[in-house]
């Protein structure tokens, strides 16, 4: 049997005292699509950027098709980081490069491809997400945010990679538009046969994209399990979740009247 | 009274961790700026921005150096009858001193601040992650650029700032202060040496890379959104005119002091 695409356990990080990642441990194969739910600000976008190792966790281990990533030398981290796109909660375009520049900065800095033939993909990649070529010779500043996120989706698939991480993909956008992201992730994984993890506080994303489903909650995840399974959880954090009532085990930290 | 020295100590220890912090990553820039990949067409646009686009700038404070140069030099000679020195004292002060510090200054205000600002943005919203996440190494493709470029084209603008506040005295001396014009040049040419062009040159290039690596530094380590940004621009230009005004007493003592 080979080895999950991607095994996390006992990964931890704290910032100062503030405790974020409390233990995760969770095991994903290959060609499956894990969607994290959670409540704002706990630890979701920190996990994700663990694992591509920007963030270094305090403790655990981060393997990817078996190879341990934590603290290892950067030639291996660039290894692994090749084989991942990265679908950013805020875009992160380069605001100083066009569009389609953008998209293709992987294959052209990275990989060194001619300028002309990533151009080519670009195109390509933004045709896939529903951006016309006029748009590709756009400054980012000059996108709408559904834009933007459809160009930041664009550049996360643009060098084909095994594994795509989505944070937040949908958030602020309007429903359709929403719903069009939804089926562009769908679609494109689909096409490239990738392992994805998505972050999501939208439940009706996270049905239609999730093949599995974990709930972070007191930095562990404390429920996982397959996607159809999320209505019967059993599970009354989950419930509280997926329902959106204020009233259950999870009180936000606001004063009530 | 004890209070009083502790928050003078703290400010101290303080302040020898922030530079050590800047020596570290000017070590890391350094080591990834003589390693490939090169970002050629980054550092030209860099060049051009730094060099030509500081060049009305620095244009302009030079030439009226080496004009109210030439005139306060006047006034304080001629108690001692020593009008004829005018020529040297523009000369060696604008090459050994002015041109160099005042082009650092400005271009500081210029150029470190834009540099912050264009950095900590790029932090804040989460590109430099982007970048890393896109197999390309910040270091390379951010810092490397603006210090190759801020290390050679602050010795081209001070050259031409040189020419410039020699001209600036010039001008003042023959149509203001009716000096012969063969005799002037000749006494700008006879006292001035190699070295004294150099040692500038030298210094511009110490400040230019300065200017840049202060600029990234307080960029790549801003964080807190636009107010860590505006703090991260204001850092960057005052760290850069302290270091400038250090560094050109080091530079001087090193040339200069036997
Ligand atoms: N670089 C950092 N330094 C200090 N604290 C951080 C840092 N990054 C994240 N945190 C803290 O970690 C916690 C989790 O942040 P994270 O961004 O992972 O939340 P999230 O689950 O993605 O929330 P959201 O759904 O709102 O995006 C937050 O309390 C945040 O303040
Ligand atoms: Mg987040």
């Amino acid at each position: 049997m080979s080895p999950p695409k991607i095994e996390l356990s006992g990964v931890k990080k704290a910032f100062g005292e503030k405790i974020v990642l409390d233990g995760i441990d969770y095991a994903l194969p290959e060609g499956e699509s894990l969607v994290v739910i959670g409540g704002s600000g706990s630890g979701k976008s920190v996990l994700l950027k663990c694992i591509l190792g920007i963030i270094r966790p305090d403790a655990g281990s981060i393997r990817i098709d078996g190879e341990e990533t934590v603290g290892a030398g950067s030639e291996a981290r660039e290894k692994v980081r090749g084989k991942i796109g990265m679908l950013f909660q805020g875009s992160a375009l380069f605001d100083s490069l066009p569009v389609w520049q953008n998209v293709a900065f992987r294959l052209i800095q990275g990989q060194g491809m001619e300028r002309r033939q990533a151009k080519e993909i670009a195109l390509g990649k933004l045709a896939q997400v529903g951006l016309a070529p006029p748009v590709a010779e756009l400054y980012p500043a000059e996108l709408s945010g559904g834009m933007q996120k459809r160009v930041a989706l664009a550049r996360a698939i643009a060098s084909d990679p095994e594994i795509i991480f989505f944070d937040e993909p949908t958030t602020g956008l309007d429903p359709i538009m929403a719903d069009v992201i939804n089926d562009l992730i769908v679609a494109s994984v689909k096409k490239l046969g990738a392992t994805t993890i998505s972050i999501t506080h939208d439940m009706a994303s996270a049905r239609k994209i999730a093949t599995r489903i974990a709930m972070i909650y007191g930095g562990k995840f404390i429920w996982a399990g397959e996607a159809k399974d999320i209505d019967r959880s059993g599970n009354a954090h989950v419930d509280q979740f997926i329902h959106g009532r204020a009233e259950g085990p999870i009180q936000m930290a606001v004063r009530r009247p | 009274m004890i209070g009083i020295l502790a928050t003078i100590g703290r400010a101290f220890l303080e302040g020898l961790a922030a530079l050590g912090r800047l020596v570290i990553f000017a070590g890391a820039a350094l080591g990834h700026m003589v390693r490939p990949p090169f970002y050629p067409r980054l550092i030209g646009r860099q060049m051009i921005e730094i060099g030509y686009f500081s060049l009305p700038v620095v244009a302009l404070t030079t030439l009226f150096s080496g004009m109210v140069l030439a005139l306060q030099s006047y006034t304080g000679f001629a108690r001692f009858s020593a009008e004829s020195a005018i020529a040297t004292v523009v000369v060696l002060s604008m090459t050994r001193e002015l041109a160099p510090v005042l082009a650092g200054l400005m271009v500081a205000g210029r150029i470190g601040a834009a540099m912050a600002a264009e950095i900590g943005t790029m932090r804040v919203t989460e590109q430099i992650d982007a970048l890393t996440v896109l197999s390309t190494d910040p270091y390379k493709y951010l810092v490397a650029p603006r210090l190759i470029a801020g290390a050679t084209m602050l010795p081209l603008l001070v050259l031409i700032g040189d020419i410039l506040g020699v001209f600036g005295g010039y001008l003042v001396a023959i149509y203001k202060l009716d000096f012969n014009a063969a005799a002037y040049l000749r006494r700008t040419a006879d006292y001035l040496e190699f070295m004294d062009v150099v040692s500038g040159l030298v210094k511009a290039a110490v400040f230019g890379f300065l200017v840049a690596l202060t600029g990234c530094y307080h960029g790549y380590n801003s964080k807190g959104g636009a107010r860590g940004v505006g703090q991260a621009t204001t850092n960057a230009v005052v760290s850069a005119s302290i270091l400038i005004l250090v560094f050109n007493y080091i530079i001087t003592e090193l040339f200069f002091a036997r």
